[in-house]
């Protein structure tokens, strides 16, 4: 049966078109039912006899409505719900409304167990429904839920009239007309309270009932069309808001003022109005007269928490007594400006004020719930309403209801967001699940992972099934030389890091008669196992890189491809994608050719084992003498490449020792580099460059390249002013400029100065970069640290996606006879696919530095340590100390706080700056007051070398204000100033430095580089 | 649309069914033949004048007749109401498709220094043009009584949202698809057109033509009845 759909549809342009679409209707269209004899479904997906709930005596089928899904997903998303109905209606409006939301319930519609089906009701006969005269959209798709409902109600009747369907929403008007056409119809609340399960209970999402005897603390947001008006015609600015990580309450957005690109800070609870960190938000300038000056403090916001924390404690004594439903919380008293006072600069920066919201940026949350809004007994499993702490401190407290409070303390759990009323301080949001015990090594371990949004899921059957039938018996056949060069004859070795079992690359050089040097550098052929756009490439694309911690790698890809098929691996015959050169005695290109290759190579040797061939004068073997070779031929590469400017920087990095079964921390050591380490980096990025120009050549508009841009000169202000004071003069104009002068910044009475140097110069630089080359201009391919004007990154396909593109668009490059996709061509899909691995990227990155934070957590466990360390960076009322030795930094706060008062509203409750932060010095400086030209008494400036005591907090399980946030704390012992030293292990006693260091909540080292960026955007 | 999960075209087809099929012949009196198709919204009226006299001494073959195909769109055909130019570059080529496409079946060596014209003139645009013009074509030149080596059927296939499909319509033509024409003789299987524009994965090439040729099958299956119907029609009314 045909249908036309004709509706007015209104262009970008602004034309109203009239839109005709068919619409056929259809009779097989099946209800998917097991034992349905009707329907002539093969694969049926809802079992006969479907569970039974206390609500109802009869097993039955749920329909949900989209509003269950949208606010409902974790609930849905439990094992206890099977045997779902998704109608077709349903399905369509939750893709319109929330696209994550639908991949979940696609993700759930594909779980076999879950046992939910798709019914096309639109598309079927008995169950279209047509709109009627003044019907809005909603009620024509509430009465198609409800007519579908009633068919498959008469259908399964026939079947069996023991099973029923059950419409469920939480619409109380849609279901009394569901009840009034004779259908069952049930809220989620009651069907969860029946299910009768804590845990389900608990992921429940709050109802957003708005009780108007409720005192609003925030102002209303602008609908939708007022803000994007407001956008267009200048009044508002739309931005992505960036919480600052020292202060939860100062965020800030980089947007367009009056034409030029700057920063807008939003400062306070009521400015930032209900937004999240990584919202789009519209923001309007306040006026000029309230601009602020770059606040970089850290905030210890007492009273705020003290006035919640009292307010939830009135709350759930109340509980106790009465429990009401869907209680919102007492409203503390009016809130005292959080931000620590500022100074004033001369240019104040704008500020602003949120008015809208344009998205949210909502997800799942890891952290803890807060021990001190927790008050009811323990054992009691009354609903009550905690305050949930993300390890993130760019995240506000949310507020949960749980009955599981005590369960759930000291441990780690994940929670959602579902809405955050005008009435209420914080986000309401619900439990999910608990990941495990605080502190424990794979619970922790998997936070990190979800914080920093890496897939670490098992690879799924269908992307293993994408594997060569072979499996570990693959070897090279004969087909395979069809398109390859035969290199099984060279002397190819690799040289790693020990342990290294994922080898994506190796060498051989071969002298040639000319005097002339051919020089091979061999990378895994992944692509020969993974083609493009199947299930298996789909999830290396999305995963994007390999992910390396302490204890553990996350794949990008599977381990049978990674760490053995594709594999360089001695003595076996393995596919390789080589670059070979000619290169003169200098070093020099001849010239440079692709080729696919069959290898097998002669060794795998780590750095140490190919420094210790070259040194043993004893080995005289064809291995040996070309690794000498290569490392002389690696010596005038680095050196040319140090002549043009290429930049030498350094991090602390640090590699652990780890105890075989446990795999804690017995060890820490600086990592150690050798010559020949430098020996592959320079081949690598030879290949590189080469293979760069390459597929530029070949796709000017789509290849995949890498670029690192030039730091602006704003980043290196603070660091110029410390050096200054050594009479050292950094020069960033070209890397060329910068390398010499950091070559020259040495001081001979601090050995360690120059490394330090180094290492905050690293953080002065802009991230490099993964980009399409169409989208740049040619100027901006420039990789400033290299000093190369084109780069890209080829060598290691078996941990980057990058490289396996990149093989991609070589291989099309040197083989014109190659069909190949658009996924090559297709310039949007390059530039999406570059932005997902620049962010993956990044978060990998992160994601490894928390793992050495965490291990270094484990490592101090029950130690105290006295060490060397140095100033990196001041801030207001802090400033932070790397220790060289173990890589860490920390904070050391440089105000003492007055013991709390009884009454702590007062204002004494506010921490007394010791040390005050002077803007022209950029220094932290004691209070008294100075007479022109004298020098303070005592001062804490960048670079100053100082004695720090390291211990970790055994308040882990959470319980003081930061709870579980605190971990790594560090006590200042030299110099010596008053009220913020402490003395040495010996004398520990003394309360008021003690007092003074666990009181706070203390920044973990590893968000170093959140730091970073919101330094930059200060300082912009 | 949530192609994988229901296994439905987004207007609610799978993915080897056609549009709705409505042809009929002989609809223009003042023509040799005729015909009217519709494939689901896209509608086209074919008009075949002809075997006569060229028009200009100069294109006449001495062993065979010329086809000539005019091909217009109403302005009223799509949504967004626009005039076409006669010199329109996109509908000169798709004439000249057709042209191509029935240059080869149509016996032209029984027609000697004559014309035939063809004219089509659209007047529903939802996707795939090109195979209901062919598919008019072959309806009219079959009313119009010209010898043929056989009928001529076409039908697009194209790769939307991971699956080959046949028959698109306009808005699965749209979203950036790759789509096949492809017109067949449907009793020895060959192809006498196959126009494709966009890229299309190899891999992809051959389930995609595949399907498209079973498109023209049951395309065939539609017009022949249209066909048979209309001769059974006629003959009962020359008995009665």
């Amino acid at each position: 049966m045909l249908r036309q759909k004709a509706f007015m549809k209104k262009t970008k342009s602004g034309k109203v078109l009239k839109v005709v679409k068919e619409h056929y209707l259809r009779d097989d269209i099946w209800c998917s039912v097991e034992t349905c004899k009707v329907c002539e479904h093969t694969e049926p997906v809802l079992s006969a006899v479907p569970s039974i709930n206390k609500a109802f005596r009869l097993p039955h089928y749920i329909i949900p409505d989209t509003n269950i899904f949208i606010n409902q997903i974790d609930v849905m998303e439990h094992p206890l719900i099977t045997n779902v109905i998704v109608l077709q209606t349903v399905l369509e409006e939750v893709k319109h409304l929330s696209l994550p939301i639908h991949q979940r319930v696609r993700d759930m519609i594909a779980n076999k167990e879950k046992r939910f089906y798709v019914f096309s009701n639109e598309h079927h006969r008995g169950t279209f429904i047509e709109k009627l005269k003044d019907e809005s959209p909603n009620d024509r798709n509430d009465r198609a839920i409800r007519v579908a409902t009633k068919w498959y109600g008469n259908h399964i009747k026939d079947l069996n009239p023991r099973v029923s369907v059950v419409m469920m929403t939480d619409d109380a008007g849609n279901r009394d007309k569901a009840t009034a056409d004779g259908l069952q119809a049930i809220s989620v609340k009651w069907y969860i309270e029946a299910l009768d399960n804590t845990e389900i209970l608990d992921m429940m999402s709050s109802a957003k009932d708005l009780d108007d005897g409720q005192k609003t603390i925030y102002d209303e947001h602008l609908s939708p069309a007022h803000v994007s008006n407001g956008i267009k015609s200048g009044k508002y600015l739309q931005g992505k808001l960036g919480i600052s990580s020292h202060n939860y309450l100062e965020g800030s957005i980089y947007t367009k003022i009056n034409g030029e690109e700057g920063t807008i800070l939003i400062v306070g609870r009521s400015n930032l109005n209900r937004a999240v960190d990584g919202d789009i938000i519209a923001v309007e300038l306040l006026p000029k007269s309230e601009w602020r000056t770059t606040p970089t403090g850290v905030v210890v916001d007492e009273e705020e928490e003290q006035a919640e924390e009292e307010s939830l404690k009135a709350e759930q004594e109340a509980a106790a007594t009465a429990v009401k439903e869907d209680a919102v919380m007492a409203e503390p008293e009016a809130e005292k400006p959080a931000a620590v006072e500022t100074h004033k600069l001369d240019t104040p920066q704008p500020c602003g004020k949120v008015v809208g919201i344009i998205r949210r940026n909502w997800r799942q949350y890891c952290g803890f719930i807060d021990r001190k809004s927790v008050h009811t007994p323990a054992g009691s499993s009354a609903p009550v309403n905690v305050l949930f702490y993300a390890m993130e401190s760019k995240i506000p407290k949310i507020k949960i209801r749980t009955r599981q409070a005590h369960a759930l303390l000291g441990k780690r759990i994940i929670v959602a967001i579902d809405s955050w009323p005008r009435t209420s301080r914080y986000p309401i949001g619900h439990f999910i699940r608990a990941l495990g015990e605080a502190g424990d090594k794979s619970t922790e371990t998997e936070v990190l992972l979800l914080e920093h949004d890496v897939p670490f899921h098992e690879f799924s059957k269908q992307v293993l099934s994408f594997l060569p039938v072979e499996g570990e018996n693959w070897v090279v056949q004969p087909e395979h030389f069809a398109g390859r060069e035969d290199f099984r004859s060279l002397n190819v070795c690799s040289i790693d890091p020990p342990g290294c079992t994922d080898i994506d690359d190796a060498l051989h050089v071969v002298p040639l008669a000319n005097g002339n040097y051919q020089v091979g550098v061999h990378i895994a052929d992944v692509t020969h196992f993974v083609k493009p756009g199947n299930v298996m490439d789909q999830e290396a694309a999305s995963r994007g890189t390999t992910v390396y911690l302490v204890d553990k790698r996350i794949d990008m890809l599977p381990s049978l491809l990674g760490t053995n098929l594709c594999s360089l691996r001695s003595n076996v015959e393995r596919l390789a994608f080589s670059c070979i050169w000619e290169l003169n005695k200098d070093a020099e290109i001849v010239n440079v050719r692709f080729t696919k290759s069959v290898i097998a190579s002669k060794a795998s040797l780590t750095y140490e084992e190919a420094q210790n061939r070259i040194d043993d004068a004893n080995m005289q073997d064809d291995v040996t003498s070309g690794i000498r070779i290569l490392n002389m031929l690696a010596k005038k590469l680095k050196q040319r490449r140090l002549d043009m400017g290429a930049l030498t920087l350094a991090s602390p990095e640090v590699r652990f020792s780890l105890e075989r079964d446990t795999q804690d921390p017995v060890d820490v050591e600086m990592k150690e580099l050798k010559e020949t380490n430098a020996l592959v980096e320079e081949f690598m990025l030879l290949a590189n460059i080469s293979v760069a120009r390459k597929i530029y050549e070949k796709f000017p508009d789509s290849a995949m390249l890498r670029c690192h841009p030039q730091p602006p000169s704003a980043n290196f202000e603070k660091l110029e002013k410390a050096v200054a004071r050594f009479g050292i003069d950094i020069d960033h104009s070209t890397s060329k400029t910068l390398s010499d002068s950091l070559d020259n910044a040495v001081l001979p009475e601090e050995p360690y100065f120059n490394k330090l140097l180094r290492i905050m110069t690293t953080r002065c630089m802009m991230q490099a970069l993964y980009f399409c080359s169409g989208a740049q201009i040619e100027q901006e391919f420039r990789h400033y640290g290299l000093a190369t004007d084109i780069y890209t990154h080829f060598t290691s396909p078996i941990r980057r996606y990058s490289d396996v593109m990149v093989h991609r668009q070589l291989h099309a490059a040197i083989d014109s006879s190659l069909a190949y996709g658009d996924e090559l061509t297709d310039k949007e899909k390059m530039n999406d696919l570059c932005g997902n691995l620049n962010h993956r990227n990044r978060m990998a990155q992160q994601a490894a530095r928390s793992s050495v934070e965490l291990f270094t957590h484990l490592f101090f466990k029950n130690k105290t340590e006295e060490e060397e360390g140095y100033v990196i960076r001041i801030l207001k009322n802090a400033f932070i100390v790397l220790i060289p030795k173990y890589g860490i930094e920390g904070i050391i706060y440089a105000s003492a706080k007055v013991p709390k008062t009884a009454d702590s509203g007062d204002a004494a409750a506010q921490p007394q700056p010791i040390l005050v932060y002077n803007p022209e010095t950029d220094c932290l400086q004691s209070t008294e007051t100075l007479a022109e030209g004298e020098t303070p008494k005592t001062q804490v400036q960048l670079f100053q070398k100082v004695m720090v005591q390291i211990s970790i907090d055994d308040d882990l399980k959470g319980g003081g204000e930061g709870g579980m946030r605190q971990k790594l704390k560090m006590e200042l012992l030299k110099p010596w100033i008053e009220g913020i030293s402490v003395h040495g292990i010996s004398n520990k006693d003394d309360p008021e430095a003690h007092a003074l260091t666990s009181k706070k909540r203390e920044e973990a080292p590893g968000q170093d580089q959140d730091k970073k960026r919101a330094g930059k955007r200060t300082k912009a | 649309m949530s192609h994988n999960q229901i296994g439905l075209r987004i207007d609610g087809r799978r993915p080897a069914e056609l549009r709705k099929i409505t042809s009929t012949t002989c609809v223009l009196s003042q023509a040799d033949g005729s015909a009217y198709l519709e494939h689901g919204n896209t509608k086209v009226l074919a008009a075949v004048y002809g075997p006569r006299e060229a028009r200009h001494r100069a294109l006449v073959l001495h062993d065979r007749a010329i086809l000539n195909v005019e091909l217009n769109v109403a302005p009223f055909s799509s949504g967004e109401r626009r005039r076409r130019s006669k010199n329109d570059k996109r509908l000169l080529e798709m004439a000249s498709f057709v042209k191509q496409t029935f240059e080869p079946v149509v016996i032209a060596t029984l027609y000697p220094r004559s014309q035939i014209d063809i004219y089509l003139q659209v007047i529903q645009h939802d996707g795939g043009t090109l195979q209901a013009c062919i598919n008019a074509t072959t309806l009219a030149l079959i009313d119009a009584g010209i010898a043929m080596t056989d009928y001529v059927c076409a039908c697009t296939a194209g790769w939307v949202e991971r699956e080959a499909a046949i028959d698109l319509n306009y808005i699965e033509e749209s979203s950036d698809t790759s789509e096949v024409t492809i017109a067949m003789l449907p009793k020895s299987s060959k192809i006498t057109l196959a126009q494709m524009e966009s890229r299309l994965h190899v891999d992809k090439l051959e389930e995609v033509f595949r399907l498209a040729g079973e498109g023209c099958k049951q395309m065939y299956e539609v017009m022949d009845k249209t066909i048979r119907d209309r001769a059974e029609d006629l003959a009962r009314k020359m008995t009665v």
